[in-house]
């Protein structure tokens, strides 16, 4: 796979509760796979934010289309808000390591926080067209940030909702629900994409439950492409040996059992090359 | 009738006028899916040092108005590695390379040019002494007359190759010619200028530097205006002396302005994040601007702006 930089016309940008669904034209993109992102130029030619925004891919329609959801929270995505049906934006697609599909007919949860449930509804169509079991878990902190619900209950077996304030579903967390499904249904895959604080407690609710977990990680990036090594996190690598792995191109998604997630945002004393006593 | 882009610092001939700028490319490898990497002029690549390192924690970058603050901390693999990895790719799809160097002292710096020096596909040496993100302060050579020619002269001691050193000046100096003049006396080919500048961005939620590293480096077009004025002074004083210019570059008329003023070729840095096709544009860009000037070569405008 090879990414490609393209310019792409806007289709549609609409409202979904409290996020916006961009659609965009991108007939030179054909290959995209659960858990591939895309990086979008924001602020024009000439602007002032010069990094690009790093977003899931929603959906993609091979040849023709890319679909995204964002909620403006920044000046760059103020800005990609601001774009309307017929505006140009440079997006690089697909970038990072998508997530990895079983082998086996195996029971699979989908849990995802927020609009963390944008690439769900593709990964839960893959692991179908597997044989898989299909168990969602959706969270946000209120009812307008949850994302996806329906969609994800057409191609699933079944979904459960829980939201921080009771406005939706079960009050409470993810984690409060995923043990249950993975005894439940025998689960012995978890797939997740949200904020790093949910990841880490449903890779280890996972992992407590006999269960493997894969993880798409949100960390800042600058570029998207492997070259600026701003997006680093420490992975245990097959050889035991911790790294700072660059989440763009190493990533976005890690087997749970290997982020250090009680590290991140720090570089472990054991990590190779880590600073040692007296200079590196 | 088409320009004629291709320009030399030194006795290295390139056959275009845009370069990577260290720590903004990798080892060139990533590129290669936007571009062919070989018809650059080099591919400059991130500072490696002896040994493997982690770099900084994260948060390692804030975005800024034009620009942004790194706090990287010079992550690489150590020169074993480059060597194995990433020269020998360079080479083998024939990228012109100049290698960044980086030390924690001065024998460092003078062991990795020992190495350098004996291994083909080395088409220049770039010498980091002005890399603000390492624990020390002290450590930027850069800011130093003595230590920034101490560092050179080392080098040059065991640089047994034809290939041109650069030195790669801090504009965060209160005389930055001082410096140019210290290293051209130790035996330096040409001058690299600017480094990053030192910043720092404060969370005022979380009422801390946002960085992990605290400090980092700022570039991007915010700091284009330093760039240009720095390498106008050191051009002034040693015009003879090849400069590579980088600090903001974002367009083919970004890149004049640093030819005028008089850089011999430019490196494309933080601009390559956003995007990573800016290396091919800006020298197709450049070309253009000079066409539509009436100049037949980028040669003959090199330091021009000291003649008006």
């Amino acid at each position: 796979m090879s990414a490609k930089q393209i310019n792409c016309t806007i289709k549609s940008m609409t409202p979904v509760g409290g996020y916006l669904h961009m659609i965009v034209d991108a007939p030179e993109v054909s290959e995209v796979q659960p858990g591939h992102f895309a990086a979008l130029a924001v602020g024009g030619p000439n602007g002032a934010t010069l990094l690009r925004r790093a977003f899931s891919i929603h959906k993609s329609t091979p040849g023709e289309t890319l679909e995204f959801i964002f909620a403006p929270h920044g000046p760059g995505t103020q800005w990609l808000a601001n774009q309307r049906a017929g505006d140009v934006i440079d997006i690089i697609a697909p970038l990072g390591k998508p997530f990895i599909l079983p082998k086996q007919p195996i029971a699979c949860v989908i849990v995802a926080g927020g609009y963390g449930a944008a690439p769900m509804e593709l990964l839960a169509r893959e692991l179908r067209a597997h044989n898989c079991r299909v168990d969602v878990v959706l969270g946000a902190g209120t009812q307008e940030k949850l994302f996806g619900v329906l969609d994800l209950k057409s191609v699933s077996d079944s979904l459960v909702v829980t939201t921080d304030d009771g406005t939706s579903g079960v009050r409470g967390r993810v984690t409060d629900v995923l043990a249950g499904v993975i005894t439940k249904n025998n689960s012995q895959a978890v797939y997740a994409c949200g904020p790093m604080p949910m990841l880490q407690a449903v890779a280890e609710v996972a992992q407590a439950n006999g269960a493997f977990s894969q993880c798409a990680v949100e960390e800042s990036m600058a570029c998207g492409i492997g070259v600026c090594m701003t997006c680093v996190l420490p992975i245990i690598g097959d050889d035991g040996v911790t790294r700072m792995a660059r989440s763009c191109v190493d990533g976005p998604v890690f087997r749970g059992d290997r982020v250090r997630w009680d590290d991140v945002d720090t570089v472990p004393s054991d990590a190779f090359g880590a600073p040692r006593p007296g200079g590196h | 009738m088409s320009v004629d882009l291709t320009t030399s610092l030194g006795s290295l001939e390139l056959s275009a006028p845009t370069l990577t700028a260290s720590g903004c490319a990798a080892a060139g490898r990533e590129l290669a899916q936007f571009g062919d990497v070989s018809s650059l002029g080099a591919v400059v690549t991130k500072s490696i040092m002896m040994e493997p390192r982690s770099g900084r924690a994260t948060p390692r970058m804030a975005e800024t108005p034009s620009g942004m603050l790194n706090s990287i901390g010079l992550q690489g693999p150590g020169i074993e590695a480059f060597l194995e990895k990433d020269l020998s790719w360079l080479t083998e799809n024939n990228v012109t390379t100049i290698v960044s160097i980086a030390g924690n002292n001065v024998d460092e710096f003078g062991e990795l040019a020992r190495i350098l020096a004996k291994v083909p596909g080395v088409a220049g040496l770039e010498v980091n002494i002005s890399c603000p993100n390492v624990e020390s302060r002290g450590q930027v050579f850069a800011c130093n007359p003595v230590s920034a020619a101490q560092v050179i002269e080392t080098v040059r001691s065991v640089w047994h190759s034809d290939a041109p050193i650069l030195a790669k000046l801090s504009p965060d100096v209160t005389d930055i010619v001082e410096i140019a003049h210290s290293v051209v006396e130790a035996g330096v080919h040409g001058v690299s200028m600017i480094n990053t500048l030192l910043g720092m961005v404060i969370d005022v939620d979380k009422m801390k530097p946002m960085l992990g590293g605290r400090t980092g480096g700022l570039s991007g077009p915010a700091i284009r205006p330093v760039a240009v004025r720095a390498i106008y002074q050191v051009h002034a004083a040693l015009p003879s002396l090849p400069i590579l210019g980088m600090g903001g570059i974002r367009n083919g008329h970004d890149a004049l302005e640093f030819i005028a003023a008089g850089a011999s070729a430019v490196s494309i840095g933080t601009v390559v994040f956003g995007d990573p096709g800016a290396p091919w544009r800006i020298a197709t860009e450049l070309g253009k601007e000079l066409e539509a000037r009436g100049y037949d070569s980028l040669r003959e405008v090199i330091g021009l702006a000291h003649h008006n």
